[in-house]
């Protein structure tokens, strides 16, 4: 089995590539990356117009799966993830049961065997049962294939057991995953504290929230020297004091979503629970501040924050509406929208998608290298669609990006050498 | 002017004669309650459903003499919150409501935003009779009413609104209507109680009550809500009375014709004092009787009442 990509323009931001080549691949592995390529018992894709770039990878997807299957499954989310031009995802443990335990980590990475469109790397709990009050077996779920722990959606709120977790996940190399949040400040706040929230009469969230919990779990990150990596940014204050602590040598990565540096606040404004999540979407000024921390490799990794809820979890009143939103397959075209405007170079936008997030849990892949495995996505940057969340491939349909004007999709993705997508 | 409202959501929707114009509805409609025989024919045949999802004497009653005065059928359902989310959804609700035919629901809900929710998915009006802590534009307008019967206008008042303005649907309304009809709105509360960004709704914030007071035309002062107040609002009811609640001295500051109000139900001793309350100043129950006249306007505004009036010459 070979398969050609012709014509195509090739980037690989984790080296530094970017020219008109052709990419062989062989069986699973890339073979060859080169002008000219000869191989005419090949298929051939024609990739003119198109960016060849390593696989995307998202490292923050919720797939449901076990436990709430109505909302998603291995299937359909990484179907979707395919369609959205991702050839590997990490799945949070927030699951009935939870990822807590090395059964559950091999049943995910069992059915992700069979039924996957993507390759599946589970992310395991950091406390049993996403309680906050003791251990999880993080040793035994990583050789069952777990790359990381988090409590997500569950922050740690005990300052000692997240200094224990780190402690102990520094021994295995398992970098933790922080949702920060301090839940007191948080009380129960449905928007972000400000302007907006006082006109519609929601309480809020405060910034200082995430900022608080962001500040604890990087200085205890620096205490113990272990790996940390903070999803969903979307503060400014979170943003700076990433960028300080990077710059004093703190193990710490982050992540931010495309509804961060793409809306604010006043996108809930009617009471549109599509645009309830948590974090909360902030103000233009955090926008800004996320974008420029996207520039300046602050913030490393775009991550979609994949949250599927069925229309029912939404279709209520405001303050009993779910949190989340659906984001696999907008995030392409929402990033590329970053380089339209002038945010980021292309290359690294890319890299934000592919060896960002590799390196942030030290996934294999992110890049195109002969010899490796051949995780590929052809992206069409120009083709423009309209976002119908009915068209898409996940189960659920909650996203406020409905109607939306998009530019660029996944023209092809390719996962160790098989096309588990085609534009369609 | 015709008014062109199928619901009332808020008074954020309103123009100023919009406003005006439901005032002087509700001025017209006053006397009605003063005749013996309480009740015209002008909704005879519509049917307005109370459909209340939180606690409410005063405004429910309110609302329900309002209808049976105008003659239109009136049913009153209460629910608890807790139930709804429980059992039934606020759509399935509606849905069933809906296919009874009413031409009105008025709504009271504790989640701001619910009766929004309700007007997209339904046919009939919807009145919003308080929403969590976002609206209440009937107690707004009635307010408004009581304000311009006692000193003959809106614009060019003083108005200061004294407690916890960020749990105030009152609060809010009221700085929504005073504003559009040209008051100076001054907002005071201990900080706990202010939200950010109100004065971005044209209102002052003042962190002194006394500076607040000084020179009002108009002292109106919010219910301290016990069950909140319990958690980390507040130290003490004491204290809050001691800073922030309306006595004669604090009164003293307003201007001699100053009128004092009240939303209801009352806590005296703690935002008000009793001597107050009671006092010569207070416009307290002209609010309670002015409230049936406002919602007797806004049920038939909604109905399109001034186009039949209209229609009918």
């Amino acid at each position: 089995m070979k398969i050609l990509i012709t014509n195509g323009r090739v980037l690989d931001p984790a080296h530094g590539i970017d020219g008109n080549f052709d990419v062989l691949i062989e069986n699973d592995r890339i073979s060859k990356i080169a002008a000219g390529i000869e191989a005419n018992d090949a298929e051939r894709i024609d990739a003119k117009g198109c960016l060849v770039v390593p696989g995307l990878i998202d490292i923050h997807v919720h797939l449901r799966d076990p436990g709430f299957e109505y909302k998603e499954d291995i299937e359909s989310g990484t179907r979707a993830a395919a369609a959205g031009g991702f050839t590997a995802v990490a799945c949070m443990p927030n699951t009935s049961p939870v990822n807590d335990n090395k059964v559950t980590t091999q049943y995910i990475k069992q059915k992700a065997a069979e039924v996957g469109h993507t390759k599946v790397y589970p992310v395991g709990a950091i406390t049993k049962g996403l309680k906050g009050e003791s251990l999880a077996e993080m040793g035994d779920m990583k050789c069952a294939g777990c790359v990381a722990a988090t409590d997500d959606g569950h922050p740690v709120a005990n300052g000692e057991i997240m200094r224990r977790a780190l402690e102990y996940a520094k021994s295995f190399d398992l970098p933790l995953i922080s949702h920060a949040e301090d839940l007191s400040l948080v009380g129960d706040g449905v928007m972000n504290d400000g302007f907006v929230a006082t006109e519609l009469g929601l309480r809020g969230i405060p910034w200082v929230a995430e900022v608080a919990a962001v500040a604890r779990d990087v200085m205890l990150a620096e205490y113990t020297g272990a790996r940390l990596h903070v999803a969903h940014v979307s503060t400014r204050g979170a943003v700076e004091f990433i960028r300080a602590a990077k710059a004093r040598g703190v193990r710490v990565t982050a992540e931010t979503a495309p509804h961060y540096f793409t809306l604010t606040e006043d996108a809930v404004r009617g009471y549109n629970t599509q645009a309830k999540m948590n974090p909360p979407l902030r103000t233009s000024d955090d926008l800004a501040a996320i974008r420029d921390g996207l520039a300046d490799g602050t913030l490393s990794v775009i991550a979609t924050d994949h949250a599927p809820h069925h229309p029912d979890e939404k279709n209520v009143e405001f303050n009993l509406a779910y949190n989340g939103i659906i984001g696999l397959e907008t995030a392409l075209p929402l990033t590329l929208r970053l380089v339209e405007e002038g945010v980021m170079p292309l290359s690294d936008a890319i890299a934000c998608l592919t060896i960002g997030p590799a390196r942030a849990l030290s996934l294999p892949g992110g890049t195109l290298e002969v010899g490796r495995p051949a995780d590929v996505t052809i992206i069409d940057p120009e083709a423009k669609w309209t976002m119908d969340p009915e068209a898409g491939q996940s189960r659920s349909k909650n996203t406020p990006f409905e109607g939306w004007k998009l530019k660029g999709l996944a023209a092809f993705t390719i996962v160790d050498g098989r096309i588990t997508h085609r534009r369609s | 002017m015709a008014f062109n409202h199928k619901h009332i959501l808020g008074i954020e929707q309103l123009s100023a004669e919009d406003i005006t114009l439901i005032l002087d509805t509700a001025e017209s409609f006053k006397e009605i309650s003063l005749r013996p025989i309480k009740k015209v024919p002008t909704l005879r045949g519509k049917t307005v459903i109370n459909v209340f999802f939180e606690a409410s004497t005063r405004t429910r009653t309110s609302f329900e003499i309002a209808g049976k005065r105008l003659s239109a059928d009136t049913v009153n359902i209460s629910a608890s919150t807790s139930a709804v989310v429980k059992g039934e959804t606020l759509e399935d609700t509606a849905r069933n409501l809906e296919a009874m035919k009413p031409d009105i629901i008025v709504m009271r809900h504790s989640c701001s935003g619910a009766p929004h929710y309700l007007a997209e998915r339904c046919d009939f009006s919807v009145i919003n009779a308080g929403d969590g802590a976002h609206e209440h534009p009937s107690q707004a307008l009635l307010d408004l009413l009581t304000m311009r019967q006692a000193k003959g206008r809106i614009d060019g008042l003083i108005v200061a609104i004294i407690g916890d303005i960020t749990h105030s649907r009152v609060a809010r309304s009221n700085v929504y209507a005073l504003v559009k009809l040209g008051a100076e709105v001054r907002l005071c509360g201990p900080g706990t109680m202010l939200p950010p960004g109100i004065e971005r709704l044209g209102a002052k914030v003042f962190n002194s009550v006394d500076d607040a007071v000084t020179g009002a035309d108009v002292v109106m002062t919010l219910r301290i809500q016990q069950e909140r107040q319990g958690k980390t609002m507040l130290p003490s009811l004491r204290e809050y009375a001691m800073f922030y609640g309306i006595n004669p001295e604090r009164l003293k500051l307003a201007k001699p014709d100053a009128i004092v109000m009240h939303p209801g139900p009352m806590n005296r001793g703690v935002e008000i004092s009793s001597v107050v309350a009671d006092g010569p100043q207070n416009v307290i129950l002209d609010q309670v009787e002015n409230g049936v006249a406002v919602r007797m306007a806004l049920l038939y505004l909604v109905s399109g009442g001034d186009k039949l009036d209209q229609s009918a010459q």
